[in-house]
């Protein structure tokens, strides 16, 4: 009997922590898909991760390419800093995200041609730089003018969307690692992202991926680069504060 | 409860229109209802439901698509989910209009649910994509047939 309280005490104590924990898509990936992830030649996202170091070293409008500041394999880019976007920009009044910041680079310091949010040339950029952050804890900073940025973006995780009706936190915070038909359901974290989705075979960054939930539930994505898609982002990167940074996870 | 009756009268006078005209009414996008006691009693749009009908609407992923989240008693080699409890029984624990009422807004048991609201009112509905606005995600015919079925799982 005492060994069942002592049980039931125990959980008292550790569910409230197991509750309130951060966890990596990582955790409900097959033994397989984890593998390859971790596959330094086998992972097919570093396809995405390769083109981004490719672009990295093409010349922009004014012949600089990114190398030319950020060194040949970007390492004068600090990693911790990568792991801290979106990050507000005080002369613009908002929050940056990474791949803004890239296309700021290209438009301010290459002279152009300007990088579009959407196009696949951004999300390979901004693959390769985050993988330049591997390992890297997520340290979002959600104070001062931040703080209205994550709570937007929290009121759109819990928003009920389109003809499905279900909000984003219905499944990644009360159901992560049950089955959706075949499929885990993960907590929603942004630490791998860009991310290869097995599913459909392809990278997708936040705003895609999150345009593809809403779609899946039949309802109107919003643009890619959006402003609720940068709260979004804000919110879901800063949920995930400490996770290490996978790019390119392997997701479903 | 009262808001939910307001479009009631008019479909009726729609469907009546039809039925004098001579045509086959099709189905109007929403028909109104009512709870009373966490149950809808009366079927929705006055349709009768046909339990083979309903099984094929629960375990297709593009219509009920029941299976994602529930395992069903159903013989086919099928991948069930497990967001739901399982539906084998559910007639002998409820009610014909409470098994109504769970498929039609869950939301009602449970205002967290996960479960979609498969009748929900459109204009309750966020941002719905331009190929499914001003209709709910299932047809009362298919929510009927779906309670067929249900109902005989007892």
């Amino acid at each position: 009997m005492n060994r069942y309280l002592a049980f039931f005490v125990l959980m008292l104590l550790v569910a409230p922590l197991m509750a309130g924990q951060a966890r990596s898509g990582y955790a409900y990936l097959t033994p397989e898909a984890r593998e390859l992830q971790d596959d330094d030649f086998g992972n097919p996202g570093l396809a995405s991760v390769d083109e981004g170091q490719a672009l990295f070293y093409q010349p922009g409008a004014n012949g600089k390419p990114c190398a030319a500041c950020h060194g040949d394999q970007g390492e004068k880019l600090d990693p911790e800093r990568i792991a801290r976007y979106p990050v507000y920009s005080e002369r613009l009044r908002k929050p940056i995200t990474l791949r803004e910041k890239i296309r700021q680079c290209r438009s301010d310091k290459q002279g152009g041609p300007a990088l579009d949010y959407a196009s696949p040339d951004a999300v390979a950029l901004e693959s390769f730089v985050r993988r330049l952050a591997l390992g890297v804890p997520v340290a979002v900073d959600v104070s001062g003018p931040m703080a209205a940025h994550y709570a937007a973006g929290k009121q759109l995780f819990h928003t009920r969307w389109g003809q499905v009706d279900i909000a984003c936190h219905q499944c990644h915070d009360y159901h992560a690692g049950k089955h959706f038909r075949g499929q885990i359901l993960t907590q929603g974290q942004t630490n791998g992202m860009p991310v290869y989705r097995l599913a459909t075979g392809e990278i997708a960054g936040t705003h895609e991926r999150i345009s593809q939930c809403l779609t899946s539930l039949r309802a109107e994505p919003f643009a890619i680069g959006s402003p609720e898609y940068i709260d979004f982002e804000v919110y879901m990167n800063a949920r995930g504060n400490g996770l290490k940074i996978e790019t390119p996870a392997i997701r479903y | 409860m009262k808001r939910f009756s307001i479009h009631f009268g008019l479909v009726l006078i729609l469907v009546a229109g039809r039925a004098v005209a001579g045509d086959k009414p099709p189905e109007p996008a929403y028909f109104s209802w009512q709870v009373k006691d966490f149950a809808i009693d009366r079927p929705l749009g006055g349709r009768v439901g046909v339990a083979e009908r309903g099984m094929a609407v629960a375990s297709d992923g593009h219509r009920g698509n029941c299976l994602a989240c529930h395992l069903l008693p159903i013989s086919r080699d099928e991948v069930f989910g497990d967001l739901g409890p399982p539906l084998a029984g559910i007639a002998s624990r409820q009610s014909v209009g409470a098994i109504r009422l769970h498929v039609v807004d869950q939301s009602y048991f449970n205002p967290e649910t996960v479960m979609p609201g498969f009748y929900r009112r459109p204009e309750k509905l966020h941002r719905v994509a331009k190929a499914y606005r001003g209709r709910p995600f299932l047809s009362a015919q298919q929510i009927e047939d779906v309670v067929a079925w249900l109902a005989t799982l007892k």
